[in-house]
């Protein structure tokens, strides 16, 4: 299986897209969705760039952000907390009070060059600590699943400029589509391919068969157009892997390219260390590490006008549990990376963790909302307008964007 | 025209084989599989009778004993077990008439997620569902339920294994406390669900009083109750008071299998899984109140999805899992037991691969979930790679055994059309009408 044929064969792509683009013209109307039209807008896609990394199953912010200067901290984290900066195995120095956890030495990197903001003790709205409800709310961007995404909704506003053969505005990386980005603004797909390769005319034929089909039409069509894009830009690169890192690498090369698009979204599972977590983490922080150091160094210049939102669902108890790990909690970390970012410190207007602190006795207390970053990224760094941001977090006007965030 | 027969094969079924001639009458067909004894299993390569637990433990052992030999991670002798367990399974998913009955025990292997994603899960797994899935499909929801939580596989998926009561004998000596996880899934994922309106502190309790239950692998033990890990003193979950002991929990258990909100619940997911993926509420209605009625007899819910009209309405309303594709297209072309790893392959390298859903919530049951625009044409270029396995079979013969009069004639035609007869093979299974059921 490591063996990797190109999909569609240069000779015959070209043959096919005029097929599908001949499709199209004589197509109905959602066809129209799948293909815009050139919009007058003479600056294209502008230079801002985004990217949200989704972490499911709850990162514990405790752990990757120690507060070792928090008096209460060694005593509740017991097993959990590791040696202070400069010790053996410390943490590294995030300024005098938080400690990052050592496999994340990339992301260290970025936080002494000023582009990376820690955020501590924020989350999102809601206090479900239900993994599925959390994730669908975190997605939605409401107190409830909705069947769209805060991101896509988002980018409605965002002018349509796209020809049939470029690239969607907005990508995602993997084998599905996170809740995140699905919603009426199309969305282009990126996955290793796989498999074996049928003839050219094969996806032709099947883009005429899916073609009635108002689920797997599109969707057909969608893949096709996504291929055509993806295999220009990384043409015959090894595509074995399909870990994180491999996709932050890819997500950074796509989002280099010059008509490539401006937001993608991609995501890594494996948080939920209910045991032996010092163990777990180190493994998953340093692939997490390892991919944002990808993602930096694959996006080239483009990475000056990037901005990177790293999150999860939600923070873990504060206190060990029996085995050595941490059970569904409320407050936690996040990050924000790259060169548009206002970084070199930590965020957070820290609750403590002392007697009384804690969130029903248990958890991080959250002192930010989610909601303020992501909307700062929306009006700030993608310079959308009001309405986009009501679109994206409905009824919630009371939470704004944050200043501070964001260079300049 | 009738399509009842190639519907049912679809909709309740693993789909049709070209050596199975489809039922004159389907519902009548589809309620004999429950009451009928089910065919024997087929055995993992090199074993002569089902691995028990104690074969299950001594490969353990045996797994201990090699740590220190250098050999790739999947000959270790637990996952090779797995391996044979998951070849042995898919074969029997490939070539059993029982349809229904093997969709229902996937249903609910599914609603019961023990993932090989543990490594300390994965030997257990054909042991699992050979005793804690199978004999229950057609019978009661509680006997499963006891059954599922019993199990070591699920005791160590969920970490119940090694949660301690913090005032019990043990917790007290070792500093070892509780952990929240099977008691969370089993209130949210397997009984009341969410809409019920539990709280932290249900979660909390119900975890306490599950303290005890562990697994013993010293002589092949599997799970036993261990009095000194258990909580001490009353615990209420959702308003119910329980004492203390293995019985205690088992109640517990059989009261969650029969809560109202149970009943929802699992009436949503199974209309959900054989009607719709937006269930329609006379439909959910109408398992609801069977379960009801019987105390969560989840036989008696089958035999309502086959009375009903609704599954009979709206046919290929559903979308096909990567696995119902890769089994439905292996058995329509015929395929024999040496195909199970073909099998395995398509639906892994299509995102789902067997006994490894991501979460305990197990894997999504919606078209919503399965459609991407990359997955849609890795479906048809894995087709390509079955139909490359039977490239001497006719494709209008494959349409007949399987979509029969639900193939549409440009699909037909296409495969008539098609440059070889591969290439025809593949544009059925790739066709729409195909990866729907």
């Amino acid at each position: 299986m490591s063996k990797t044929i190109p999909h569609l064969p240069k000779l015959g792509r070209r043959g096919l897209l005029l097929g599908l683009t001949a499709l199209a013209v004589s197509g109905q109307a959602r066809l129209a969705v799948a293909a815009p039209a050139r919009s007058a807008a003479p600056q294209g896609r502008g230079e801002a760039r985004m990217v949200v990394v989704l972490l499911r199953g709850a990162l514990d912010g405790l752990a990757v952000v120690q507060a070792y200067g928090d008096p209460a901290f060694r005593e509740l984290r017991q097993t959990l907390a590791l040696p202070e900066p400069g010790a053996e195995e410390g943490v590294l120095e995030l300024g005098g009070f938080f400690g990052l956890h050592p496999s994340m030495t990339n992301l260290h990197g970025m936080f002494r060059g000023n582009e990376a903001l820690v955020l501590h003790a924020i989350a999102g709205p809601y206090r479900t600590r239900s993994h599925f409800d959390a994730q669908d709310m975190l997605e939605s961007g409401a107190d409830s699943r909705l069947s769209s995404g805060w991101l896509n909704r988002a980018l409605q506003s965002l002018p349509v400029d796209a020809d049939a053969q470029g690239a969607r505005a907005a990508l995602a990386l993997g084998l599905d589509m996170p809740l995140l980005l699905r919603g009426p603004r199309p969305v282009s797909m990126f996955a290793p391919p796989r498999g074996e390769a049928p003839p050219p005319e094969l996806y032709a034929r099947l883009a005429d068969l899916a073609h009635d089909d108002p689920l797997l039409g599109p969707a057909v069509q969608e893949g096709l157009r996504a291929r055509g894009f993806a295999s220009g830009v990384l043409d015959k690169e090894e595509t074995r892997g399909g870990g994180f890192l491999y996709l932050a690498g890819s997500a950074g090369r796509l989002l280099a390219a010059a008509d490539g698009p401006r937001v993608a979204a991609l995501e890594m599972g494996g948080w939920d260390t209910h045991a032996s977590q010092p163990n777990r983490l180190k493994g998953q922080l340093a692939q997490l590490d390892a991919g944002l150091g990808a993602l930096r160094e694959q996006m080239g210049e483009a990475w000056k006008h990037c901005a990177v939102l790293v999150m999860t669902e939600f923070g873990r108890t504060v206190r060990v549990n029996g085995n050595n790990g941490t059970d569904h909690g409320t407050g936690g970390a996040a990050f924000l990376l790259g060169g548009a970012v206002a970084g070199g410190r930590v965020m957070a207007d820290w609750p403590g963790l002392g007697q009384g602190r804690l969130f029903e006795d248990r958890d991080l207390q959250p002192s930010m909302d989610l909601r303020e970053v992501a909307k700062t990224l929306l009006r700030d760094h993608l310079r959308l307008p009001a309405q986009a941001l009501d679109a994206a977090f409905p009824d919630s006007r009371q939470v704004g964007p944050k200043a501070g965030l964001l260079r300049d | 025209m009738d399509v009842s027969r190639h519907h049912a094969a679809f909709r309740f079924g693993l789909g049709a084989r070209p050596d199975q001639p489809l039922p004159d009458d389907p519902p009548r067909a589809l309620l004999a599989e429950l009451t009928r004894e089910p065919g024997p299993l087929p055995l993992p390569e090199g074993w002569d009778h089902q691995p028990t637990m104690v074969d299950i433990m001594a490969v353990w052992d045996e797994e201990l004993a090699t740590r220190d030999t250098p050999m790739p991670g999947n000959q270790r002798p637990r996952a090779a077990l797995a391996r044979k367990e998951m070849r042995a399974l898919v074969e029997h998913c490939l070539a059993t008439p029982d349809g229904f009955r093997e969709r229902l025990v996937l249903f609910w292997t599914n609603h019961f997620t023990a993932s090989r994603r543990s490594g300390n899960v994965q030997a257990f797994l054909g042991d699992y569902m050979r005793r804690a899935i199978r004999p229950h499909v057609a019978g009661s929801f509680a006997d499963m339920l006891v059954a599922t939580t019993w199990h070591p596989a699920m005791l160590y998926y969920l970490n119940q294994s090694s949660s301690v009561g913090p005032n019990s004998l043990t917790g007290r000596r070792a500093q070892l406390g509780l952990n929240e996880n099977l008691g969370r899934e089993i209130l949210e994922l397997h009984t009341l669900s969410p809409a019920a309106g539990y709280s932290q502190a249900d979660v909390t309790s119900f975890a306490k009083l599950l303290t005890g239950l562990t697994v013993q692998r010293r002589n092949g033990t599997g799970t036993i109750f261990a009095a000194n890990r258990h909580e001490p003193g009353p615990k209420r979950v959702f308003g119910e008071e329980f004492g203390e002991g293995a019985q205690e929990i088992e109640r517990a258990l059989r009261w969650l299998a029969v809560q109202e909100s149970t009943q929802r619940h699992l009436a949503i997911k199974l209309v959900r899984h054989f009607v719709d993926d937006t269930p329609p509420p006379a439909a959910v209605q109408k398992v609801f109140s069977t379960l009801r009625d019987s105390r969560s007899d989840i036989g008696a819910a089958a035999r309502t999805l086959v009375d009903m009209p609704e599954t009979w309405q709206k046919p290929l309303a559903k979308l096909k899992t990567p696995q119902e594709f890769a089994f439905a297209a292996l058995r329509g072309l015929g395929a024999g037991p040496r195909h199970a790893p073909v099998a395995l392959r398509v639906a892994g390298s299509l995102g789902q691969q067997v006994w490894l859903a991501t979460d305990p919530i197990g894997w999504p049951d919606r078209a919503e979930d399965w459609v991407t625009p990359e997955g849609v044409l890795q479906r048809m270029e894995q087709a390509h790679d079955m139909a490359g396995r039977f490239s001497r079979l006719d494709p209008m013969a494959l349409a007949e055994t399987t979509l029969g009069p639900l193939a549409r004639p440009e699909t037909l035609q296409a495969a008539r059309r098609a440059g070889s007869q591969r290439d025809g093979l593949t544009l059925v299974l790739a066709s729409p009408e195909f990866q729907r059921r």
